[in-house]
């Protein structure tokens, strides 16, 4: 493990110090190298939160289990949304803490007026939530009788929390989000840096330019 | 490599270039090897490829390599009889390279039609349509020396509508895609006549830089292994190894120095920390993007120029124009995995010039077949369309099996076409905003012509059209609308011989001020039918080889 980390280490204080021309020369054994010590460094990482209590990564980790539910394949848990979303709120989404702060308990007051003795959106069934997160859909549809309490901050937490779970799912894994690239595992996207034709279905039978000008002439004097 | 030289502010040096994009790099890289000492004054950073990165969240939502909205705000309105709101209205490259480093590299020439139009279909009510005063012959050699000096993959005949080329592409296309084979075959059975994109990315190696890796990451990204062909990863450096080019990065210039002669003398500039300098010059090219180069004159007023720098003509800032276009998503049975490789692999241009009296409207276009979407991107609608389709839910089971299903089988088809110059549409400064250095934010006022909505409608038609020949299992297309944000941004400081009617003349000099020049998307005088990159591009080894005669021969 730590022969790992400190490689993944010298890997990127040596990229950043070479020349392009060295590294895009070098690029494929660089990148295999930083798959490589990406993912043992990963899994040798201990996840400690720097911005929600252990109580409110509970919820955090309910709701967003609810965008995106884990079903046969993984969801928003198994990619470890909670962590990216707490990592973001101290780095690059710092902007968002004050959302977050005022919105989940604003969510949980929801939860408390919806289903008597609970106060916690973790707490619910899976069917309750959904009511739940449901009852901002219908906040947002013009016109509607409004069954609750209007709560612009729940209702922009959970629009934030949604974008916030949607990119931690679907971000490069590189960048502190979709663990294990479980995201990509569900939409088909491979983890590689570098690909090669045939990419899909409809090139992979392409006969090249010259030849599929004619094919295409011949069909069209068939038909 | 030998370090970079560095001027002192007070150094006269022969030229200081402003901005550092598709213009800017070239006229470095072009005057400093013709000898002169050249400073260019970027507002960016200084990165390089090690710095680039796929990280969606730091490069699309926190603007890494672009104008920033929360420190450069803008403003826009309809008409200049509304009041300007505040609202993001464009996105441009700030950094080392401008916007050669993040945009999708499609690279398409400008046609004849598009220097002469007004010659060819007269007058348009409702736009100042005005033909260039140079042709489509005079930039031909330019054209082809970016092409081959910066590196570009293409086809050359391919097109039956590509205008003459005295020279092949330097390097065979790009691999094509599965979009790519859909978009061709359905095309050839509408006797349509598509061909392999033209892009700024190289399917062979040069020297320090590696071919394309396919990795999908090129609109909005930098590229990490230097395939794209930016001014960044070519001019720029060569421009260093000259010895007599500074690139001097964090530079905000604020206003170009004149002295009582109505000579320009300098650019100021505040540097990283705010710091105000004047970086002395003989000469000063301007190229910091048709929103920043007139934007700057705007700010440079005097006794002499009350209204603005070298706009005597008051239509700096004017006959806005950043091309036009709807789009449509489709699904298709099995997967493409378009994410991979370049953004677009196949494209055509028969819409390309249309004969108003038949269409009942003046303009033309092209089609492309792209996936430029990244993931997150594909999976929320940001300001542009996200992938999935009308009427997905947000969240939940059913959002995300349809993200499952969907993200391999989508394919997006985008056309491209004119935009007529309209006075209106303009660039000019807020009086009631600021950014962060305290000076007059870009208001930008647009509406488009009727006739660009009409071919709007007209290229939509095309795209349903080629979609019904294809067999996409599910299809919809973005509804024609008034467009309110700029990723081209032309026509804005115009080339003319008419020193009432345009800002710059043939040479890029400014009708008033002798040794001050302007070159970039701004010089434009029609729109092209999009992908303005490489006429840009063009425009500047043409502006050096003028510049570098007026100033051989003493006349600057």
């Amino acid at each position: 493990m730590n022969e790992s980390l400190s490689r993944r280490r010298f890997l990127s204080r040596g990229v950043t110090g070479l020349s392009a021309a060295w590294a895009s020369a070098h690029w494929p054994a660089l990148l295999a190298a930083a798959t490589h010590a990406h993912q043992a460094a990963k899994s040798a990482a201990p996840v400690k939160l720097g911005f929600f209590t252990s109580d409110e990564a509970k919820e955090i980790d309910a709701i967003a289990s609810r965008i995106i539910p884990t079903d046969d394949t993984p969801g928003a848990h198994e990619a470890g949304v909670v962590y990216f979303v707490d990592r973001g709120l101290t780095t690059f989404s710092v902007d968002d803490q004050k959302t977050y702060r005022e919105g989940l308990p604003a969510l949980q007051a929801r939860v408390a007026e919806m289903f008597q003795g609970k106060s916690k959106f973790s707490e619910l069934t899976p069917e309750q939530q959904d009511e739940v997160l449901h009852s901002f859909d219908e906040q947002n549809a013009q016109g509607r009788q409004r069954r609750f309490r209007t709560s612009a901050g729940a209702q922009n937490f959970f629009e934030t929390l949604r974008q916030h779970t949607i990119a931690g799912f679907l971000i490069d894994p590189d960048y502190g989000g979709n663990r294990d690239a479980a995201g990509w595992k569900v939409i088909g996207r491979e983890r590689e840096h570098m690909f090669q034709p045939p990419f899909g279905y409809y090139d992979k039978d392409y006969p090249g330019w010259e030849v599929a000008i004619k094919a295409d002439a011949n069909e069209a004097e068939k038909k | 490599m030998p370090e970079p030289i560095r001027y002192k502010t007070s150094d006269e040096v022969d030229f200081v270039v402003i901005g550092s994009g598709a213009a800017g790099g070239v006229l470095a890289k072009e005057l400093s090897t013709n000898g002169f000492r050249v400073v260019v004054l970027e507002q960016g950073p200084y990165l390089t490829e090690a710095d680039f990165t796929h990280n969606e969240v730091e490069v699309l939502q926190r603007n890494q390599l672009t104008n920033r909205p929360s420190l450069q705000p803008t403003t826009f309105r309809k008409t200049p009889h509304d009041k300007a709101r505040r609202q993001p209205a464009l996105v441009y490259g700030r950094m080392v390279g401008g916007s050669s480093v993040h945009f999708t590299a499609n690279y398409w020439r400008f046609h004849e039609i598009d220097f002469i139009e007004r010659s060819k279909v007269g007058p348009v009510p409702g736009a100042a349509l005005a033909d260039w005063p140079i042709t489509y012959a005079d930039l031909e050699p330019y054209y082809t020396k970016a092409e081959w000096e910066l590196g570009v993959s293409g086809l050359a005949g391919a097109s039956p509508f590509d205008p003459p080329r005295s020279k092949p592409y330097p390097m065979p296309p790009l691999p094509v895609k599965s979009g790519g084979v859909i978009f061709e075959r359905a095309a050839r059975k509408l006797d349509w006549h598509p061909f392999p994109a033209p892009m700024a990315i190289l399917s062979q190696p040069r020297p320090g830089r590696s071919v394309c890796v396919q990795c999908g990451f090129c609109e909005s990204f930098g590229c990490e292994v230097g395939a794209k062909s930016s001014t960044l990863a070519t001019v720029i450096r060569m421009a260093e190894k000259t010895g007599r080019c500074e690139i001097r990065p964090n530079c905000y210039v604020h206003r170009v120095e004149i002295n009582a002669h109505g000579r320009v003398i300098g650019a100021a500039y505040f540097d990283a920390k705010r710091v105000t300098h004047i970086q002395k010059a003989k000469a000063v090219v301007v190229c910091a993007n048709g929103a920043e180069t007139p934007r700057l004159l705007l700010l440079s007023t005097n006794r002499q120029f009350p209204d603005g720098l070298a706009n005597s003509s008051g239509l700096v800032g004017k006959y806005l124009m950043m091309n036009s276009g709807p789009s449509a998503m489709a699904l298709f049975e099995h997967p493409l995995n378009d994410y991979k490789g370049v953004a677009v692999s196949r494209i055509l241009h028969d819409f390309y010039e249309l004969d108003p009296q038949k269409v009942g409207f003046c303009g033309g276009g092209g089609l492309d077949a792209r996936f430029d979407m990244t993931p997150i991107s594909f999976a929320t609608t940001g300001y542009d369309m996200g992938g999935l389709p009308p009427g997905t839910p947000k969240w939940g089971k059913e959002f995300k099996a349809t993200l499952a299903h969907n993200y391999t089988r989508s394919l997006e088809f985008v056309s491209h076409g004119t935009s007529l110059p309209v006075e209106n549409n303009s660039f000019s400064l807020d009086p009631n905003v600021n950014d962060a250095w305290g000076l007059p934010a870009l208001r930008m006022t647009y509406k488009d012509h009727p006739d660009d909505l009409k071919l709007g409608a007209f290229l939509r038609a095309r795209i349903l059209e080629l979609l019904d020949a294809t067999d996409a299992v599910q299809k919809w297309a973005s509804p024609v609308e008034e467009q309110e944000f700029a990723y081209h941004l032309l026509g804005t400081c115009r080339m003319g011989n008419d020193p009432k009617s345009s800002v710059i003349n043939a040479d890029h000099r400014t009708h008033d001020v002798k040794n001050l020049f302007l070159c970039d998307g701004s010089s434009l005088v029609t729109s092209g039918r999009g992908q303005p990159t490489l006429t840009i591009s063009a425009l500047a080894y043409r502006a050096a080889d003028r510049i570098t005669a007026l100033a051989q021969k003493g006349e600057i």
